[in-house]
Formats: structure tokens, sequence, C-alpha cells
């Protein structure tokens, strides 16, 4: 991707003039350092819900299911409203791995491995619920099939709860490597860094990997491979929970928009918890130069869009209710608005329809605090749908004498809460043991998104030479700003008007050599150092050194190993002025330049 | 796995291209390179390294395969022949209802079975020890490897030589 032409229009992805040792040592910062006061604060009072969610769960299964207030007709509620609710919230991670790199999106890079983890620690959470809501929690592996003494009696593959059973587990496994395969790598660059016990550990979490080319090559092909599967699978993972309830013959239920607006739903919910936590986490581990504004406007955008399929999906099942005529599906949805739990679909109503619209504004889309407002309320919104789909549905079914209410008991609260508890629990440890951001991936972006190579203020500025890559002879005593004027192959593109430019103006290339390896970035007449012949230039050249910036920043150790290498005359050579001679011709200080070139003699 | 030990002399690079232009110039020279390291992969190297595209792909469609064949072909022997029940009216070999289960099996063995390839073929996994050069390529520096073992004095120096003027800004030896 290095060799891809960047738009001069596009914002950069990294900022902050990063090295590759910077990103890595910002990057691996985190894990190496105690926590702050905000992480031990946040963690002890997850870890207080969560041990209070561990005693509700314990309570359900010694006192059953009873203690629940779930009965005849409405034998599912905030069990299964929060199933859906951490399930749908689980799918943002492998969208921004799996689909936003099918898409090619190389902002993906700063949020997903936040993301990923997010995602299987929401799906454990999910994963709990049909587990408890059984009532014998003990003999839940009779869902999995296999050869037992009852028969063998075998599990009903026919159902869409033993589909999702299958979807679930294969979506936490997926999710579970992918994760793992990205990490290993950064795990290895973590434990490079490391010493003592913490280099064992690290040692063990990397697999003994060392990032040898054929290496790096078979996991690239393994991203791949598993982010063409992860696409598919995620759609269908959401589509099969979709089925629990579309599968069914109940009003409001048996609808075939189900998949589809169920799939947009969950990543519309999905993208809100990341943003949710990419806010707090950015803002915390100071990553900014990370997780851009760009990133952030991206995420919205997904969000508007996601959220407007939702608030379409709405519509379309109350023209359908009434266009079918069909006498209970049009109650069911009259119950929803005007019914007994009116206020929730009003909530889900304003939550989910009208707030995701504020982002069609980039003013909307690029401020943090509405950002993280709204990725709340979207969060709160999505909950909602799930209880308005599942408890007005089931509370106001076909036979009004089966009719009741459901309000959770304060063990369904307390679990909810642990689930939270538990998801925050897993989530502050991972920021603490590994890195929040992918480190490779970062660097692999580097020079096609950081902000000195890319963007409207970039000063690594590449041309495109005039002649295919012949030394510049453009550069007279008299004419210092050659270089910089000298027309660029390409015209210059007008000021977009929201842009701010600064004085170079160039068609940006993302790097200096094209797909064979040949150099083809901007060369500076080198001889123009006391000291450097034609010869010294070639050999410079053949180290990588093509422009005075680079040999002003080049260490005279490095230069003398050059020359030394050539043997003969040219390792006796004295290049201790030669970065600075470059220097002061880079910044086209020539009278300096030629003043100190009268002093010198053969550029000692 | 190696039954000798390698006697490595490697060079370190501060930036990919000018790694990539000495690996050019390596093949072009006919020097063996033993190995190329990076902190991230860097694109365009395999075709100059002359490595082959990676099969990962082709295992995965295998694996995924005979997931698709478990799963189809249980499911299909339980409900026909071991334990045929009617499910709301359905016939007994109902195809669509298999579908899902069939596409998440499909997935799972390709994904499992190609991270375990992965691990494998390239020798890694928990409790291996890593054969590093230098502690910085994972953060910042590119390697570029030669194994010298049996070699002399002369063409040892040839590639030190090689890699000095190439631009790496240093040159190590370790044994592996």
């Amino acid at each position: 991707m290095g060799h891809a032409v960047v738009s001069p229009i596009r914002e950069p992805l990294i900022t902050g003039n990063k090295t590759y040792h910077q990103i890595t040592e910002d990057l691996c910062r985190p894990t190496e350092t105690a926590p702050g006061l905000s992480w031990i604060i946040a963690f002890v009072i997850s870890l207080m819900f969560m041990t209070f969610g561990v005693f509700c769960i314990a309570w359900t299964i010694w006192f059953g299911i009873g203690s629940w207030n779930l009965n005849r007709t409405i034998g599912w509620g905030w069990d299964i409203t929060n199933f859906v609710w951490w399930i749908g919230i689980g799918h943002a991670g492998t969208l921004i791995s799996a689909i936003l790199l099918l898409f090619r999106q190389k902002w993906r890079t700063g949020v997903n491995r936040a993301a990923e983890a997010m995602t299987i620690f929401a799906v454990m959470c999910a994963a709990l619920f049909p587990g408890i809501h059984v009532g014998r929690a003990w003999v839940v592996f009779f869902f999995f099939p296999y050869p037992n003494t009852r028969g063998p009696l075998w599990v009903n593959f026919n159902s869409p709860l033993l589909w999702d059973l299958f979807a679930i587990s294969t979506y936490f496994t997926i999710s579970l490597l992918f994760w793992y395969t990205g990490l290993v790598p950064d795990f290895a660059t973590v434990r490079d860094r490391a010493k003592g016990i913490r280099r064992k550990i690290y040692s063990f979490l990397s697999f003994g990997w060392t990032g040898s080319a054929k290496h790096w090559q078979r996991w690239e092909s393994l991203s791949l491979v598993l982010a063409g599967i992860a696409t598919p699978l995620v759609l269908s993972v959401h589509t099969i929970v979709s089925f629990d309830f579309a599968t069914s013959v109940i009003p409001g239920w048996h609808t075939t928009i189900f998949p589809p607006y169920f799939v947009a739903g969950a990543i519309f919910s999905g993208f809100a918890m990341v943003l949710t936590l990419m806010l707090i986490t950015r803002k915390v581990l100071h990553l900014e130069d990370y997780i851009t504004i760009e990133h952030i406007e991206s995420m919205n955008k997904v969000i508007l869009a996601t959220g407007s399929i939702v608030g379409v999906a709405y519509l379309t099942e109350l023209f359908v209710a009434w266009y079918s005529s069909y006498t209970y599906e049009q109650f069911a949805f009259f119950n929803r608005a005007v019914g007994p739990y009116y206020w929730s679909y009003w909530g889900m109503m304003a939550c989910n329809v009208i707030t995701p619209q504020l982002f069609w504004s980039r003013k909307m889309r690029r401020s943090i605090f509405w950002t993280f407002l709204l990725s709340i309320v979207v969060n709160i919104g999505m909950w909602f749908e799930r209880f308005v789909i599942i408890g007005t549905t089931l509370a106001r079914d076909y036979l009004p004498s089966s009719w009741s209410y459901y309000v959770p008991t304060w063990v369904e609260i307390g679990i909810f809460l642990g689930t939270i508890g538990i998801f925050f629990v897993l989530y502050l440890l991972f920021t603490r043991v590994a890195p929040v951001v992918a480190i490779a991936e970062i660097k692999h972006i580097l020079k096609s998104g950081g902000n000195q190579y890319v963007g409207p203020h970039a000063t690594h500025v590449l041309h495109e030479p005039q002649h295919g890559g012949q030394v510049d002879h453009s550069f007279m005593r008299g004419d210092h700003d050659a270089n910089l004027t000298a027309a660029p192959l390409v015209p210059v593109v007008s000021d977009p008007p929201n842009f701010e430019r600064t004085r170079v103006e160039v068609v940006e290339k993302s790097n200096d050599y094209d797909n064979d390896g040949n150099y083809i970035g901007l060369k500076n007449d080198l001889t123009k150092v006391e000291g450097i012949g034609p010869k010294v230039q070639e050999h410079l050249n053949n180290a990588g050194i093509y422009t005075w910036n680079q040999l002003a920043n080049t260490e005279v150790n490095k230069i003398k190993n050059v020359l030394e290498a050539q043997g003969g005359v040219y390792a006796s050579m004295v290049p201790g002025t030669w970065p600075e001679q470059a220097k002061m011709a880079h910044e086209g200080r020539w009278d300096e330049l030629m003043k100190w070139q009268d002093e010198l003699d053969g550029g000692k | 796995m190696a039954s000798r030990n390698k006697e490595v002399l490697f060079g370190l690079y501060d930036d990919e291209n000018v790694m990539m232009n000495a690996v050019k110039k390596a093949k072009s020279d006919h020097l063996e390179i033993m190995d190329v390291y990076s902190p991230f992969p860097v694109h365009g190297l395999d075709p100059i390294l002359g490595l082959e595209e990676s099969r990962i792909h082709q295992a995965g469609f295998v694996f995924g395969s005979m997931g698709t064949l478990t799963a189809f072909l249980f499911m299909t022997w339980v409900f026909t022949r071991d334990w045929p029940v009617i499910f709301g009216g359905k016939p007994y070999w109902s195809v669509p209802a298999f579908i899902p289960i069939t596409f998440e099996l499909t997935v799972l063995f390709a994904g499992i079975g190609m991270v375990v390839t992965f691990y494998t073929v390239c020798g890694l996994g928990p409790g291996v020890e890593p054969k590093t050069l230098d502690d910085r390529i994972t953060d910042d520096k590119f390697c570029i490897a030669f194994d010298t073992y049996g070699q002399s004095e002369d063409e040892i120096e040839n590639l030190r030589g090689f890699l000095t003027r190439s631009g790496a800004s240093e040159v190590n030896t370790k044994v592996l």
C-alpha cells in the first residue's frame, strides 16, 4: 500500500509527525506503566458490578427462574433483550476488522484492535444469558450434539435456537483467532522491550514471532482470508439471531425484514459502543494522534448510515402492517405506540431515529462532546429496541386472556449490571496488558497516512521529477528556490474551500520508490557540499541518501561507514561537516554555506 | 529445524525502502539471503525475495469443505437414518434448515484449520523461543541476514561491505 498515490485532499490518519520508534513508544507505554487513578476507579466500580452480577446469577441458579418475573405469557424478558443487545454490540469489532479490511479502509488500523477485543468481551457477556435462562444451567451442555446414552438423543438442528448456538460459538472462536493473530506481532514488540518476568510472559504470548518476511507474508494472507470468512459470518450471526423471532408466528415478530434490520441495528449499536470506549480510551491513554477526528468522523458516518437503515426498517414495518390489512399485525404496532409500554417505544424512536440524523452535520460528526453523548443515547436506544420487540409483543399477543405485564426483578437487573461490570473489567485489563492500537498495522500505514507525508500540511514534500530520476540541474547559484517551485508533473489542485494549505502545493506521492524499488523521488546535487565529488555522491545514493535533507539527518558515523566500505581514497575522507553543510543547502542558506566553504578545505 | 547453529551476519536499516533496494542489489549480485526481518509487512518485498505465494488460503478452502461435509452429512444422517422426527410438518431431510449450521461449521473449520496451519508451518506457538537477531527489529529497524556458516573470511568481508555500502546503519553478527 506504500506505493499507491494518495489524493492530496486526504486528511492524515496519524498526526504528530511520528517515527516508527515513536509509534512503538506511544502504543506500548500503557502496558509498561502503572495505571492512573481513573483506571483504578473505573476498575473497582466495574469489579463491584461484576461481583454483584455473579451473586445474582448464583441466586438465579439456586432459586430458579422463579426469581425472575417471567411468566407463561412473557417467556422472554430482560434476559433475551440483554442477550441480543450484547451480541449486537459485538458486531462492530468484526465489521471494523474484517469488512473494512476488505474495503481497504486504512483508518480501521486506529481502532481495530480495541474493537475486536470489545467483540470478544461482548460475546462472552451475551453467551451468559442463554446459559442461565434455561433453568437447569448444570445440564446446559445438552445443547451440543455429542454421542450420549439417551438414545443417543440429538438436538433439533432445525431450530433457530440451535442455529444460534453454532453461530455464536463460531463467531466467538473466529473473532478470538482473528484478534490473537493480529496481536502476536504486537506482543513480540512488547516482548522485545521487556525485561525479567514480563519478558517471559510476553515471549510466551508472542509465540516466538521474529518478523521474518515469509511469516509476514503468511500472516497477511491469513488475515485476509479470515476477514473474508468473518464477513459473511458476522452477517449470518445476527441474521440467525433475528430468526429466533422471525421464524415464529407472533405478530410483530414474523416478518422478513428482521434479518437486514437486525444486522444494520447490530452494526449501529456496535459502532456506538466502540465510539464510547474509544473516546475515553484515546483521552486517558493519550492516543489522540492515532485515533484522530478522522477516525471518529468515519465511524459517525457508519452510524448515520446504519441508523438510517434502522429507521427505514421501522417505517417499513409500519407500512407493511397497514398495507397487509392483517388485524393482528396492525394491532401489534398500534399497541407499541399507545399500549402499556408506550414509553419504551417512543424512547426507542427518539434515540434511534432522530439522534443519528444529527450526524448529517459535519460539525456534529467532528465534535467529541456530541459524539460521546450520542453514542450513549444510541446504546440506550438499541437496548429499548430489543425490549420493545420482545416485551411489548409478548405482553399483547393473539389471546387477550393471556395478556400480561412484565417488570424485571432486582435479580434480573443485577445480572444486566453484572454483565456491564464483566465487560468493563475485561476491557480495562485488556488496555493494560495488550497494546490497544495495532502497532504493526499503524507502522504499515505511516508513510501513506502520517501527517508529515499526507494532507494539506505535509512537510515531507515529494516531487515527481520531470525527467524520470535524473539529478536536478535547475539549481544555480542565484536561483535557490528552483527545487521548491519546479512545476509539478500534475497540475496543482485548486484549494477546496475548507482546506488551509501551506505554501507548498504539490502532488504528494507517499513514496520515493516505484514498484521495482527504483528511486524516483527528489534528488539534490550533493556535490554542492564541500568534500563530495560525483563518485562520492554515487556511493551515497547507493546507500539511500539522495537529498540534502537526508544527508543532513544522517549521522557522521554512518557516512563514514559507507565511505570506508568503498575502501581506497574514500576511507580516508572526513565527512564531519557534511551533514551541517547539507542542512544549510536544504534550508537555502547559500551565502552562509559559501562563506563557510571558503574556510573549509576538502570538507574538513 | 536446523541441526547446526547458524552464524548470522546481519545489517540493520532505518528505512524500508533502503532495505528493499539493498535486497534487490543482493539478488542481482547473487548473494544468498538467509532472511529479511521487519517490524511490519513490507509490500513489494516478496517478489524481490522470490518468495512463493502462501498456500494458506488453499488450506483454508480444504478445511472449509471438510466442515461443510461434516455438518451436512451428519445432520442428514441424524434426521434420516438415526432418529427421524417430524418438526413442524417439514420433511425429514429439510435442506434449507440445514444451511445455517452447515455454513457456520464451514467457517469454523476453515478458521481453526488455517490458524493452526499458520502456526505450524511458521514454527510458532506457545513456548517457542524467539530466534530474534536484535530487539529493535520489532521496533523500527529492518534487517537483512546472511548465514555465514562455513564461509571464508573474504566472503564474509564481502558481505559486510555489501551491507554497509547499501546503507545499513549497523552490521552485527549473532549465532542462532
